[in-house]
């Protein structure tokens, strides 16, 4: 019987990959493709008549595959259906990292998971408060209350927009260029970094057309995602490449951190690298890129 | 727990199982049908045996049809047709007791 470590609020997240929970053909080898997490989803991927058979085979997954670092989290059904509550239970019996709240619009939803989470926790002696939460936002509401949402509770790690069903709501489709989610991608990821927590694009559905997808993901990196969604393998690569720093700014990162530690001994605040002018917020920056280089296994420097 | 009326649960897709249940008076009728019955055959009825145990069933007809499950799915499959068959499988699921 598997038992996973405690888990991390803070960790890399580049690539979320989902999976139906209710096809075992999928779900035993998840973690072979080397996504930073797996989406177990109990939602919209498992029919409505077979809510009860996912749920007895996620608990059986959760317990029996090592999905070693993968991180493994559950969507669980949306807080207006009949299904989310014994969701909840199940996810939190199994000991998944964490829940995804699909079609999050408010504060008061992410408490009514939490509240759940919490009396699971007590009845299968989980230790409290061990359960991550992290919500998909995926209708305009949702966006709007952002920020509401992220800072809900404690057990929040970060937010994802959802957007097939959002673009639907606005009544618009998947364009090139991505100006028909400009906003809300914008608005989702000042909420997210206000509250200090990790922000994820949504899927890209043309799994064929490797061009627009290349495309969006670049555009995602340069407006400051964290990571994105993917629903198939061959997504994954690109992905963890684009997110990882470049050699350039490992290499821009490790001199400023140097030249700022000679500097502060001179006694030194504002000053300038290759003709730059840099200060403390740069120092902070270049640490957190060094930081995630690490992570992302591109960087084995000492500092 | 008490085989009440014919459940089933699990697919004919590779990797999954097919389980279905109905009463029976007396007794436990288990017959399987798979597509690594040379290898596997005699595990797969020691861990639908086990698992009927697990949850108390004592009387039933049990049919399974395996496409090359892992046993932990075999186990998910027998016990929600068990669940079904008692109008049980919806909520309350004792996880960790004797679904585990």
């Amino acid at each position: 019987m598997i038992t996973r470590p405690k888990p991390q609020k803070n960790r890399l997240r580049r690539t979320m990959m989902f999976m139906n929970a209710q096809k075992p053909g999928l779900i035993k080898d998840a973690y072979i493709y080397g996504s930073d997490s797996i989406i177990l989803d109990l939602e919209d991927a498992v029919a409505e008549n077979q809510k009860d058979a996912a749920r007895f085979s996620l608990y059986h997954t959760l317990k029996t595959i090592d999905y070693g670092d993968t991180e493994v989290i559950v969507r669980i059904n949306g807080l207006d259906t009949p299904h989310w509550q014994e969701d909840i239970r199940c996810v939190v019996a199994g000991g998944a990292d964490g829940i995804r709240i699909a079609k999050c619009e408010s504060a008061k939803d992410v408490k009514t998971v939490e509240e759940h989470a919490l009396a699971a926790e007590r009845e299968f002696g989980v230790e409290e408060g061990r359960t991550l939460i992290m919500a998909a936002l995926e209708s305009p509401k949702g966006i709007m209350n952002a920020y509401e949402i992220v800072t809900a509770s404690p057990r929040m790690f970060g937010c994802a927009i959802s957007g097939g069903d959002f673009r639907k709501s606005m009544h618009v489709q998947i364009v090139k260029g991505g100006i028909e989610m400009l906003a809300a991608r914008g608005q989702m990821l000042l909420a997210a970094r206000a509250a200090g927590v990790q922000c994820f694009d949504t899927m890209y559905p043309n799994i064929d057309d490797m061009e627009g997808f290349k495309a969006e993901v670049s555009q995602n990196r340069e407006m400051g995602f964290d990571g994105k969604s993917v629903v198939n393998p061959k997504q994954i690569q690109f992905v963890h490449e684009t997110f990882a720093p470049t050699k350039k700014e490992i290499a821009y990162a490790e001199k400023l951190i140097r030249s700022f530690n000679e500097q502060v001994d001179a006694g030194v605040g504002v000053y300038t690298v290759d003709g730059k002018m840099v200060d403390i917020p740069f120092f902070e920056d270049a640490k957190r890129i060094l930081a995630l280089a690490r992570a992302c296994g591109v960087y084995d420097g000492d500092l | 727990m008490e085989i009440q009326k014919p459940g089933i649960a699990g697919t004919l897709e590779s990797s999954d199982v097919q389980v279905s249940v109905e009463p029976l008076a007396h007794g436990i009728e288990l017959s399987i049908e798979s597509s690594v019955m040379n290898q596997y055959g005699r595990q797969i009825k020691a861990t639908v045996l086990k698992t009927l145990e697990r949850l108390g069933v004592k009387n039933g007809k049990i049919v399974v049809i395996d496409k090359g499950a892992l046993e932990c799915t075999l186990n998910a499959r027998v016990e929600c047709a068990v669940f079904r068959s008692a109008g049980a499988s919806e909520k309350n699921i004792p996880w960790g007791g004797i679904v585990k």
